[in-house]
């Protein structure tokens, strides 16, 4: 007889895997991929791939060296390594993506101790190191060129730059903006390459929400906030501020809600710690769009909160069964 | 409608088909029994018997040490072969009397039937505790000490457990379906020695034809069959509690704080038998299932049988089996062999197969909060297993580990296959060593 | 200019004289030998004194209420140095390393199951009183690792544990952690030690572990004052544990050792021909 297993209680399992968890949000970004392909071409393609590559290579690099076994079949560094692509602009040279990638999985990751140690999105801070490193590649926009329009891709700027510089010079909305709210759900606009399709975003969550891997609080609760947030000072001067749909729709709003913030990684792990969570995130994104000096704040919104979450999770506690408040007794 | 339940939990796959359909079989007499003395919670009982002599069927021949303990009884007629330590469901061997059944299988004269009627509620208690009555449901703590609450804290609300949320275990569902006029004669008779002012059958919701038939027999009485949705830790009795009556026990505290109290179907019918008939608990229905076994079934057997002969009266072994388990797939223990005897509280032998057995490694956490939100009592498993790991365990406590009914739905959930509900436990026994040692 | 120099000047100065303030009125008064006995002590806190930390032992040692020698990883030259700040005798403190009594990794001893679950001994031990068949041996499970302040204790590719000489200081944290309390302090100068903790019959033993005590009396007979066998087991005498090496070769399954030589790293533990699986 071959020898028995003997283990401590629970002996079934849901079946769900890390690496499945993994490689389904992959799934879920293959439409933003598709957009971004179409209306931005070989260029977000290979952004896409020397990202992704990128990642890997670095994931298995860093690994090697810290003696640790390569895991790179968990899909974490693929997804890393995509979410950057999609948060980079569809000019970006070969070198600043790669760099990017190194910076994502190297200083955002491994060295925290690898998947499940790293208290920043990874992709994230790569975006930002590089938005702050290289601000003139980081927002250099592309209008988008749908494959087989014949066009080429013509530097512009994004509806958000276009709003920030009009209000930045002459206190007021520009007086006729390009696009319509239309091209910006489908992702007809110029930003980086995943950021532009709401719809494309919309239906990858749409999966992830169906598999049961994104609950809705923390991107109820940015989008939300968001929402409410942008309303109240467009209400307040609508010459100024531009309307929430626009706010919604523009930027990496919808990216950052329902990828970038959900990470689970870096954020709280209670109810009520991710509904802080996603509010803070579109409380601070409204902040810098409305008055900081960048034209996009959700990168910014979600790495602030990510130091926030240990707090949260100290704080959002969910209340025990059987206790009043936290740890008191009936 | 929207079933009653509570909040949290989670939904594995039932596997009930396996056995819900086969009726209760009564097991043949194996060629000898092995009874353990410790087989409840609370000081285990000491041999009242000597080697050679002849006993006869519900004979006492463990006697119970202190209040928190029940006697353990003859399973049949026989001869004490030996008194000796013999392997034990909970780990290491432990003392165990031996017998051999003399095949008469016929009861002690002693045991003498009595009308409930004539009874004090104290004699019913003392009843129910010489016939060595506990818990069935798997934890098997002494029915006695459950029936006799202090003054102050009056029992309201009866619940009786039919739930039986453990995945693949038909034995009460049998119960119920086969005896249900036994099982409510317990329950009258447990509402009275309670005073309990309510009473209520839950049943989860998977099991219509169960609740059909128990509303039918209710039918003119007090008794409310509470429908309930099909959720796993349903049957725990915190869980249980919170469903029925929208009221938590708190932290810390017993079900008699808030004016409950649970018993389980069989345990149900074991005071019937015990009050009314004077029988001593000798048996109990045991589902022996699983993909390992040839011919699953739902049988009556007597407490010390080992499981090598359930396992030969179920047609044998039809795969060599990858882990044996006494009890259901979330809370059940594993065994080292069949060797071992069946207790009060053996609700079934599920047999799995190599292929069943999930050995992947643990892997990093995530933090994706499945086991947060799987939790039944509200708890963050992740954080309270990181912490017992580490040894920190003034923080473990912090994070209400001593909480945690070790249900085994963070586990289930966790894609990262981390053995949360082991470590805490883990943590929980640190936590206890730590006040011990600290007066 | 002039008016952002002063504004700042002032501020300084303003925060000066409020740390200058706390500094004095929020002063708490330490004994200076304290201070100087926390300077003497090694500083990793690791408890071997039975204090939480070195602050906690060196309170004590101010207040005279414990030894001098209570800290195992100080060795002789602390406890010097404790002496002469306090101004005691110094009390010889015997230097004591821990010592893995078990040579039976998982190509020489075997495993009644397969354990799935916590990275523990403690944890496993208690399924099935720990997966391997032998109730004394090492668990490989790295309990004691994780416990060890000085990182002195490796886990060999086979699941043993095994203490490096060099790292060891003498505080026990391993020896508390252990659940099959496999491993044992032993004195510096000794070498020779018996690798076993089973205290099973000698025909039990051979059944699951080739390099066990078989309790066969042969080291006990070749150095009978160096070698005691209590439980079916040997093990040395430390007190004659010069006498001890004399058996080595008497010894039928090799779990008599003498590291005089110098104690091995982990992957060094057993002979070459460790590698042959074990006849079941």
């Amino acid at each position: 007889m071959k020898q028995l297993y003997l283990s401590s209680s629970p002996h079934i399992h849901s079946g769900e895997t890390t690496t499945g968890v993994m490689r389904a949000v992959l799934y879920s970004l293959l439409p933003a991929c598709g957009v971004a392909v179409y209306f931005f071409g070989p260029s977000a393609l290979s952004v896409l791939l020397i990202a992704t590559l990128g990642c890997l290579a670095s994931e298995a690099v860093c690994q090697r060296l810290m003696g640790q076994p390569v895991t790179l079949g968990d899909g974490s560094a693929a997804i890393t390594g995509v979410l950057l692509a999609l948060n980079l602009p569809p000019s970006s040279p070969w070198w600043l993506t790669l760099l990017g990638a190194v910076i994502a999985i190297a200083i955002g990751k491994q060295v925290y101790g690898g998947l499940g140690s790293n208290p920043f999105n990874p992709a994230l801070v790569a975006r930002v190191v590089l938005l702050i490193s290289f601000p003139v590649q980081m927002t250099t926009w592309s209008a988008p060129a749908p494959l087989g329009s014949g066009l080429d891709l013509v530097t512009t700027a994004t509806p958000l730059g276009e709003w920030k510089n009009a209000v930045m010079l002459t206190g007021q909305l520009p007086a006729e903006m390009q696009g319509s709210m239309t091209n910006f759900f489908i992702g007809n606009m110029p930003g980086c390459i995943g950021e532009v399709s709401a719809l494309a975003l919309l239906l990858g969550a749409a999966y992830l929400f169906y598999r049961r891997i994104l609950t809705w609080h923390i991107p109820t609760a940015f989008v939300g906030t968001v929402v409410l947030l942008s309303g109240l000072f467009w209400l307040i001067d609508p010459a100024k501020y531009p309307n929430p749909v626009f706010h919604l729709l523009t930027g990496g709003l919808i990216l950052g809600a329902f990828y970038m913030a959900t990470d689970m990684v870096t954020s709280p792990v209670s109810i009520s710690g991710m509904l802080l969570f996603g509010a803070g995130c579109g409380f601070l994104t409204v902040l810098i769009r409305l008055f900081g000096g960048y034209p996009e704040g959700v990168s910014f919104a979600i790495l602030l909160m990510n130091a926030a979450t240990p707090l949260i999770d100290r704080y959002a506690r969910p209340r025990t069964f059987g206790t009043v408040r936290q740890g008191r007794t009936q | 409608m929207k079933l009653k339940t509570f909040a949290g939990g989670i939904h594995p796959p039932d596997n009930k088909q396996w056995s819900s359909h086969k009726a209760i079989e009564n097991c043949p007499l194996p060629a000898e029994f092995v009874v353990p003395l410790a087989q409840h919670i609370g000081a285990p009982s000491t041999a009242c018997v000597d080697i050679g002599q002849h006993v006869a069927k519900g004979q006492v021949i463990g006697s119970a040490k202190g209040f928190v303990s029940v006697p353990v009884h003859a399973p049949t007629s026989g001869e004490v072969v030996a008194i000796e330590y013999r392997p034990h469901s909970w780990g290491p061997a432990l003392p165990a009397i031996m017998i051999k059944p003399d095949g008469e299988d016929l009861w002690s004269t002693e045991l003498q039937p009595s009308d409930p009627g004539q009874l004090s509620t104290d004699d019913m208690i003392e009843k129910v505790r010489l016939a060595g009555v506990v818990g069935m449901g798997g934890a098997a703590f002494p029915a006695h000490v459950k029936m006799s609450p202090p003054p102050e804290k009056q029992v309201r609300t009866l619940i009786i457990n039919g739930v039986e949320c453990e995945p693949y275990l038909t034995a009460d569902y049998r119960m119920m379906l086969e005896e249900p006029e036994r099982i409510l004669r317990g329950v009258a008779l447990l509402q009275s020695v309670l005073g309990a002012e309510r009473v209520v059958i839950g049943i989860e919701a998977n099991k219509p034809d169960a609740i059909a038939l128990f509303e039918k027999h209710c039918a003119g009485t007090a008794f409310e069959v509470v429908s309930l949705q099909v959720k796993y830790p349903q049957g725990a009795e915190k869980q249980l509690i919170a469903a029925v009556t929208g009221k938590q026990v708190p932290s810390g505290g017993l079900p008699m704080d808030i004016g409950a109290a649970v018993h389980n179907v069989s345990t149900a019918a074991a005071v019937a038998d015990a009050i009314v008939r004077g029988r001593p608990l000798i048996e109990r229905v045991c589902t022996v299932t699983g993909p390992a076994i040839r011919e699953p079934k739902n049988l009556r057997i007597r407490i010390g049988t080992l499981l090598s002969h359930l396992v030969e009266v179920c047609g044998g072994l039809a795969e060599e089996p990858g882990k044996i388990i006494l009890g259901g797939p979330m809370m059940g223990f594993t065994q080292l062999g069949f060797n071992v005897p069946a207790t009060k509280g053996t609700s079934g032998l599920l047999l799995l197969r190599m292929q069943d057995v999930d050995p992947r490694p643990e892997g990093p956490c995530i933090r994706c909060a499945r086991c947060v939100q799987a939790c039944p009592i509200k708890l963050m498993p992740t954080t309270i297993a990181a912490y017992a790991r580490r040894n920190l365990t003034a923080e473990a406590a912090e994070y209400c580990a001593m909480d945690c009914i070790e249900c085994g739905s963070c586990s289930y959930v966790c894609p990262s296959a981390i053995p949360l509900v082991q470590t805490i436990r883990y943590g929980k026994a640190a936590i206890l060593a730590k006040k011990r040692n600290s007066p | 200019m002039l008016a952002a120099i002063l504004s700042l000047g002032c501020i300084g100065m303003i925060a000066a004289v409020a740390l200058g303030f706390a500094a004095k009125k929020f002063a708490v008064e330490v004994d200076p030998r304290e201070l100087a006995v926390m300077e003497a002590l090694p500083g990793a806190n690791c408890g071997a004194c039975g204090f939480p930390g070195c602050a906690g032992y060196a309170k004590a040692l101010v207040a005279g209420t414990i030894d001098v020698n209570q800290c195992p990883p100080g060795g002789a030259d602390v406890v010097a140095k404790l002496a002469r700040i306090l101004g005691v005798e110094a009390a010889a403190a015997s230097r004591e390393f821990a010592v893995v009594l078990c040579q039976g990794d998982n190509r020489k001893a075997q495993f009644k199951y397969h354990y799935l679950g916590l990275e523990d001994c403690t944890a496993a031990q208690r399924i099935a009183d720990g997966p391997k068949v032998c109730p004394g041996g090492c668990l490989g499970l790295g309990s004691c690792q994780r416990a060890c302040p000085f990182d002195a204790i490796e886990m060999t590719a086979t699941g043993l544990a095994v203490i490096n000489r060099e790292k060891c200081t003498g505080c026990r944290k391993c020896v508390a952690v252990c659940p099959r309390q496999v491993i044992r302090m032993t004195p510096a100068e000794a070498t020779v030690h018996v690798l076993c903790n089973s205290h099973d019959k000698g025909a039990v033993v051979r059944k699951y572990c080739q390099v066990g005590c078989i309790a066969c009396q042969l080291c006990k007979k070749a150095a009978p004052d160096a070698y005691k066998i209590e439980n079916m087991l040997a093990s040395v005498v430390y007190e004659h544990h010069s006498e001890a090496a004399i058996a080595l070769a008497k010894c039928p399954t090799k779990c008599i050792r003498d590291f005089a030589e110098g104690y091995p790293d982990g992957s060094a533990l057993l002979p070459a021909d460790a590698d042959k699986p074990h006849a079941a």
